[in-house]
């Protein structure tokens, strides 16, 4: 396998995902084993991580990015999270409050 | 996007450069429609997340999560996901600046062996959390964990019965264009349960640990 600039810049993408998913794997983890925050906390940061991590695994594994030439799988990604937010939110707030009701 | 831009195949694997406009295009709206798939499957996860959310307190007297889940094998199994995916990286780099089948195969059977490694893991979980009694039937905490975790862990086998038939078919017909495409698109579905591995281990695993 000879080095071409082109291979180099392809691999540094695939190296930067990996470990940019590493530490944010490692941070997430290490916040719940030595309990740095309180629990509500340590969920918020972990929640947040996570959406980190899959931005950097869109972008570097999966070659999502803002350019012109993606830009329809982008459309298609951010509606079907809208759609997704639409029905995770909408089924926690309604079995929610019913639950809250019948206590 | 007709007209307006050339279509450029931002997606690492297939160098497309020297194809003819239409081969481009072809390829392009293949991969689009692979998408589309994959966001209806994050859609169904989205529901499967969404359920276990609320059935997250309904242990009905059984075992809880922060009994069962454990830390470490939680922590492994994401470090071998992780791995298998930069190695399917390595996949697709391979496809794209080698010519012939070796490198393409040996990152592969990396892959696969990781991939085997996260299963066996998993597997061996649910097999601990069957023996503390903690089973589908005992509650509908543990009903939703095994849909849910199980269904990813379907996909991931299925993700690497995948890996055997694209092994065969470059064994049989080399990188040829349909073989890279389909390549690609297993890359996407590889990457895809990463992704929402991601999800599980934080809003599960971690979620049901932290004290």
């Amino acid at each position: 396998m000879k080095i071409s600039p082109s291979l180099r810049a392809d691999f540094l993408t695939y190296l930067t995902g990996y470990g940019l998913a590493i530490v944010l794997t490692g941070i997430s983890f290490a916040f719940v084993f030595y309990r740095l925050l309180a629990p509500e906390a340590v969920f918020a940061v972990i929640l947040f991580l996570a959406l980190i991590q899959i931005i950097v695994h869109l972008r570097c594994f999966l070659h999502i990015s803002l350019k012109q030439s993606s830009r329809s799988d982008l459309q298609l990604i951010l509606f079907s999270a809208l759609i997704i937010a639409l029905m995770v939110c909408g089924t926690l707030i309604v079995v929610l409050d019913q639950k809250a009701r019948m206590m | 996007m007709a007209g307006v831009s050339q279509p450029e195949l931002r997606h690492v694997g297939l160098n497309l450069t020297d194809e003819p406009r239409e081969v481009r295009e072809q390829v392009e709206s293949d991969v689009f429609g692979f998408w589309v798939f994959l966001m209806s499957d994050a859609v169904m996860f989205a529901c499967l997340f969404a359920v276990y959310a609320t059935v997250r307190h309904a242990t009905a007297g059984g075992p809880t999560a922060a009994q069962e889940f454990k830390f470490h094998s939680a922590f492994w199994e994401t470090a071998l996901l992780l791995t298998s995916s930069f190695a399917y990286g390595m996949v697709s780099i391979s496809m794209k600046h080698t010519r012939g089948r070796l490198w393409i195969a040996v990152f592969m059977v990396l892959t696969f062996c990781l991939g085997a490694g996260f299963l066996k893991m998993e597997t061996h979980d649910f097999i601990t959390m069957f023996h503390d009694g903690a089973t589908p039937e005992r509650s509908g905490f543990f009903s939703c964990v095994f849909v849910l975790v199980g269904m990813h862990g379907f996909h991931v086998f299925s993700g690497m019965m995948w890996m055997i038939v694209m092994g065969l078919q470059l064994a049989i017909y080399g990188p040829d264009q349909r073989t890279k495409i389909n390549l690609i698109r297993l890359g996407l579905f590889w990457h895809f349960l990463d992704v929402i591995w991601v999800v599980i281990f934080t809003v599960v695993y971690l979620q049901g640990l932290i004290r």
